[in-house]
């Protein structure tokens, strides 16, 4: 495929390491954010292979992992409803509640449907007018305007048995709430690319200038996260902070305008709590009041929602970037891809699920990998 | 699910007034929304999330970034080649 071989070109890629060695002087700690770019870079294992210096720390970037459990547990209980048909992306079906996860719900009866585009759930609305279709709305800035276009088309087409149950999260609130944390190491960032190939690059100049801290937006094939390493590298050596775009042939510093005119129709900016974490003011979106008839937590009013986590699950440290996953006991025991205990062993975006599947059950210096 | 997949646009079409289109991902064809491209041609790239085309792949920059990888590491070995000799 176009535009995706070139970069992994493994030549190209030791040429850039090469040149990112050459540059680094000092340890440097950088945070890529998204969860896409944390599977980029064990499955390479770029990690490894960078200059000692260099710690890369995961980030939260991972929907399915932050998706508070208060929601995933109201998902539950609207999904075992019986005039319920529940629509999700499939990664969300292995998440777990505070009892069972939606794969249980559907082997108990529950109408449980994976969908790639949540226009199929419209559809399955249209289809099936003695129904409610409920669709499970997740998911960073990315996946917002294919939310937000379902709730419009719904609207448009006066489909009355449409909900969703929103949960949406937004990146900038959480590089802040992680500068802010008194126990952060992050010295630069790598930011999500296609997260600003929807919201531009602009959101993300207030944040170099308060927190005076780089901040590149890259990409996430190989040679795209090596390109972000090494300019974050160059900003750090030379004790500068400013916003880069490494990934132009995606992103434009004013972003999809056509979307964001469409979510700020749709959607509003909230408070939100990430799993893990905690709340975050201002980090998610939720519907507008002309569009509150289709929220799913009003029209199923849902109460005795009981949360509990699992004791010893240390999924939370793992998204903060306190923890490598493999460094928590219940890693590859207890806690596996078919029986996690937090999200961030589920989901193809999770840390967790990364060194999971890439055989990263033992740390790097335990067995000497050669750097 | 949050992985955004580029593929090339085959077709486009409307569905319920929606701007759709077939999108070839490197032989898998799927149907994805492209109202949020308005200006998106046949032929074209794309990026797609979750059934949507979020923004259109800019070749001028691809094979830029792509020229700036290569220069990299030649240019410095040729220099410090240099100095390395005037060193010795």
């Amino acid at each position: 495929m176009k535009y995706l071989d070139e970069y992994r070109d493994p030549e190209l890629a030791q040429r850039l390491f090469a040149e990112i060695r050459r540059i680094t002087t000092r340890p440097w700690a950088i945070m890529e954010v998204c969860g896409g770019q944390t599977h980029s870079i064990i499955r390479n294992g770029i990690d490894q292979l960078l200059p000692e210096e260099i710690e890369l720390i995961h980030g939260p970037g991972c929907p399915v992992c932050v998706t508070p459990l208060e929601i995933i547990d109201k998902a539950l209980a609207i999904a075992s409803r019986p005039e319920v048909i529940f629509c999700s992306f499939g990664d969300m079906l292995r998440v777990p509640g505070s009892a069972k996860d939606l794969f249980r719900v559907k082997s108990e009866g529950g109408d449980v449907r994976i969908v790639y585009s949540p226009l199929d759930a419209v559809r399955l609305a249209q289809q099936h007018p003695d129904r409610e279709v409920v669709f499970f709305g997740i998911g960073f800035e990315t996946t917002a305007p294919a939310n937000a276009m379902a709730v419009l088309q719904a609207h448009r087409l006066g489909l009355r048995n449409f909900s969703m149950l929103v949960s949406h999260v937004l990146v900038p609130p959480a590089i802040s709430a992680i500068m802010e944390s008194p126990t952060n190491r992050v010295q630069g960032f790598l930011a999500a690319g296609h997260v600003c190939s929807v919201m531009g690059t602009w959101q993300y100049q207030p944040l170099v200038e308060r927190y005076r801290v780089p901040i590149v937006v890259t990409g996430f094939e190989p040679l795209d996260v090596l390109e972000g390493i090494r300019r974050v590298i160059l900003q750090l050596e030379s004790g500068r902070a400013e916003l880069d775009n490494a990934y132009e042939r995606a992103v434009r510093p004013e972003g999809n305008v056509a979307a964001q005119k469409v979510l700020s129709e749709v959607f509003e900016v909230t408070d939100r709590a990430w799993r893990g974490i905690g709340v975050i003011p201002q980090s998610g979106w939720r519907l507008r009041d002309a569009y509150r008839a289709y929220d799913a937590e009003t029209r199923f009013a849902v109460s005795d929602i009981q949360t509990r986590e699992s004791p010893i699950c240390r999924s939370g440290e793992v998204l903060q970037g306190m923890l490598k996953p493999n460094q928590c006991a219940a890693f590859g025991k207890e806690c596996t891809p078919r029986t996690p205990l937090g999200a961030t062993m589920v989901s193809s975006e999770g840390a967790c699920a990364a060194y999971y599947h890439y055989g990263r059950f033992i740390k790097a210096e335990e067995v000497g990998v050669a750097r | 699910m949050c992985l955004g997949i580029p593929g090339q646009i085959k077709e486009i079409y409307e569905m319920n007034g929606i701007r759709m289109g077939k999108v070839d991902f490197s032989g898998i064809v799927k149907d994805v929304c492209l109202a949020y491209l308005p200006d998106i041609d046949v032929g074209d790239y794309t990026i797609v999330h979750v059934g949507f085309a979020i923004t259109r792949l800019d070749e001028q920059s691809a094979l830029e970034t792509l020229a700036l990888f290569r220069s990299i590491g030649l240019l410095d070995e040729e220099l410090r080649t240099d100095a390395e000799e005037e060193a010795a």
